[in-house]
């Protein structure tokens, strides 16, 4: 059978795939479990390691930030203090405090100007021509005469361009003054510029309304938009800046994940924004998602593949040793029927072979009661005669069957000794060389000389050899032909065949040729256990006998029995 | 020759009772017992018996067993073994153990009449012998 044909059958099919599923199964759930957990503890450590970075990086800028306003603050906080009203009213004297401050800090201070209690400007310093100008209702001069010192939000203001005012009140004579400081926007904006991780990670700052008080760098460049509304985001339930710096992700208006950073500064009047597409900020933990996807596609792929290939592998190897051992059964059977057979027919035999006794006897009996002289003028005499004598033939039939039957389970000489093939086939051949003659065959002998004595009860083998040449003399009766007859050394078996030139035996036929009482005989001719009783006695020393036949050609029977393995036993006994 | 006096042993009656019926008839005396035990019991009333003809598969007490007590207690008494072919080895025990031979079941009469004869005849030249013998001792103790 081949190895396709073995898996089409439906036992070897479904074995194959139980043991496909079974190695797949195995093998793929841990796989599985491993990757999947290995590959969240990893991505949860791994965004844990961003946000903390992030969040350093967000709270040293607040930090920054932070210093620089209130250093700003201090120093125009100082020159209200230090130098009062009068001195600083002079346009010369405040020119000459610009000078510097600019001096020190660089660009940073654009101008200084004192206002008075009615939003008057009395004194500026700085590019613009803003001296006189009136700032009673600017938002952040209400703001600044409330408080003492007051930082505002970046806007427009009289001169069209984004700044910032630091401002400082004080009294001179009851009267309220302020003394305010524009910052310069850019050189305020480079603190937060300079915060710009990856491909879209920027920040901003917003204020309380929500309005940019920096112009982010990448807004432009990527499109990425700074969210108005994120402010709201950060604060805690009830309304107010908690301290704590907050992390959010949240899908912005194209629906792009993103990261936000915040923190409040300026007592909470600011929040620091970090944003940053998530993306981008996690693109090492995906290149790692990509390649762990990859190993989890082609791992079971290849355990699927060894998988099929070891299942077809191991399913042959079962298939193949399961036909072996169907074919052991079917030899188990043969020689367990055999041996039943025989027990059987022994049993029955010595039950039948005394009342087959008594009746002879009785018939005996018979024949001697007609020895008598008053049946000596009974004119059926020989009729009676001859009934008798019937009888007794068919009883000597009957004893002969039974002892046969008898010897088929026990052997009347077993005594194992060295038997020289050759010999013992030479007397076998003298023994039925009358009976050949009769029917015309002609006996041929191949005998290969010097071979080594078996180890085996004569006796046994003369049966079977006799055996199988009187079947062989049957086959060509009435016909005629050649027998013949080999010995020949084999490895270690010592091989002998017999093969005539009869009828043949059906194929058909041919497997049962050594079941017991099989036979094709006519009745009365043949038991149908001699065949039976030659493959009992080979059997029994391990060998084979077996058979090949074509019908109208001849048949062969060949016989090989192995050698004994030590050759120390005693011949035998004449 | 005075007619042998025959004791047939078989578990089958009808066996028995023809065989001594063709027995007698060829001129022999004849005594018959069913079981092993029965032999022996009619052997110490009668042990004048010559020959028993044995069958070896019996119930109860069998042949071989039958055999060593006829043997021990009536060693001039011949035996013949009466065997089915599977236990031509028990026979061949039976040899050994002192039977005088062994037949095959069924058997041809003239076979069996034969080996009887011959038996019957060992026997009494045994008899005659020991009664010499015993002639001879008498005589040398009176003193001739």
């Amino acid at each position: 059978m081949t190895k396709n044909k073995r898996l089409t059958i439906p036992y070897y099919r479904s074995l194959n795939r139980n043991i496909i599923l079974t190695i797949v199964s195995v093998s793929i759930i841990p796989l599985i479990l491993v990757s999947s957990t290995i590959y969240l503890q990893y991505r949860s450590s791994y965004h844990e390691k961003v946000y903390a970075h992030l969040q350093e990086l967000v709270h040293k800028h607040t930090q920054n930030i932070d210093s620089f306003l209130s250093e700003k603050l201090a120093e125009i906080k100082f020159l209200a203090s230090s130098f009062g009203f009068e001195q600083l009213a002079r346009e010369s004297f405040l020119r000459e405090k610009l000078e510097a401050l600019q001096k020190d800090y660089g660009p940073v201070f654009v101008d200084l100007g004192v206002i008075n209690a009615r939003g008057e400007q009395i004194a500026y310093a700085g590019p613009f021509r803003l001296a006189q100008a009136n700032y009673s209702d600017a938002e952040w001069f209400r703001q600044a005469m409330q408080r003492k010192y007051f930082i505002s939000d970046v806007f427009l203001g009289l001169r069209g361009l984004p700044h910032f005012i630091v401002a400082v009140r004080n009294s001179f004579q009851d009267n309220a003054w302020i003394l305010r400081a524009t910052i310069d926007f850019v050189a305020f904006n480079t603190l937060v510029e300079s915060i710009h991780i990856g491909q879209t990670g920027f920040a901003f700052i917003l204020n309380r309304q929500g309005e940019q008080q920096t112009t982010p760098i990448t807004k432009a460049s990527l499109g990425v938009l700074p969210s108005k509304t994120i402010y709201t985001e950060f604060l805690d339930e009830t309304g107010e800046a908690p301290a704590e710096i907050r992390t959010l992700i949240k899908p912005d208006s194209s629906n792009h994940k993103n990261i936000y950073v915040a923190n409040f500064l300026k007592n909470g009047e600011w929040l620091l924004v970090y944003q940053q597409r998530a993306k981008d900020a996690f693109t090492d933990l995906n290149k790692t998602f990509t390649i762990t996807t990859v190993m989890m596609v082609l791992g079971p792929l290849a355990i699927a593949l060894m998988a099929f290939l070891l299942s077809r592998v191991i399913v042959n190897r079962i298939a193949k040793a399961d036909e072996e051992k169907q074919m052991m059964n079917q030899k188990v059977i043969e020689a367990g029927k055999l041996a039943s057979v025989g027990e059987l027919a022994a049993g029955v035999a010595h039950e039948i072979n005394n009342p087959v006794a008594i009746m002879v006897e009785e018939a005996g009996w018979m024949g001697d009661l007609l020895e008598e002289e008053e049946f000596r003028s009974s004119k059926n005499l020989p009729e009676l005669q001859r009934a008798i004598s019937q009888i007794q033939t068919q009883g000597k039939r009957c004893k002969e069957i039974t002892h046969k039957l008898l010897s088929f389970a026990r052997k009347t000489d077993a005594t194992v000794c060295n038997v020289a093939v050759n010999e013992l086939l030479g007397d076998v051949v003298a023994l039925s060389a009358q009976r050949a003659k009769y029917s015309k065959v002609e006996i041929q002998t191949d005998f290969k000389e010097n071979l080594p004595p078996l180890k085996s009860s004569p006796s046994e083998m003369q049966q079977v050899f006799f055996n199988l040449i009187n079947n062989a003399l049957d086959a060509m009766e009435n016909i005629g032909g050649v027998l013949k007859l080999s010995s020949r050394q084999k490895n270690n078996h010592i091989v002998v065949e017999v093969s005539d030139t009869g009828r043949g035996i059906p194929a058909a036929n041919l497997s049962r040729i050594f079941d017991p009482f099989y036979t094709t005989k006519s009745v009365g001719k043949g038991t149908g256990l001699g065949l039976s009783i030659c493959y009992g006695i080979i059997d029994k020393l391990n060998g084979k006998l077996e058979c090949k036949s074509t019908v109208d050609v001849g048949t062969t029977f060949y016989v090989s029995i192995p050698l004994p393995e030590d050759s120390d036993s005693q011949a035998c006994e004449e | 020759m005075i007619p042998p006096l025959v004791m047939l042993v078989d578990d089958e009656a009808p066996f028995v009772e023809t065989m001594a019926k063709r027995l007698e008839k060829r001129s022999l005396d004849v005594k018959t017992a069913l079981s092993g035990q029965a032999a022996l019991d009619i052997l110490s009333q009668k042990p004048n018996i010559d020959v028993v003809v044995l069958d070896v598969k019996m119930p109860g007490m069998d042949g071989l067993e039958t055999l060593q007590k006829i043997k021990a207690n009536f060693p001039l008494t011949e035996v013949i073994m009466l065997t089915a072919h599977a236990t031509v080895e028990s026979a061949i025990e039976g040899m050994k153990l002192g039977a005088f031979d062994y037949l095959m079941k069924p058997c041809d009469m003239n076979r069996l009449m034969d080996i009887v004869t011959e038996a019957t005849r060992k026997k009494r030249s045994h008899e005659e012998k020991i009664r010499e013998a015993r002639v001879k001792e008498v005589l040398s103790t009176r003193g001739f």
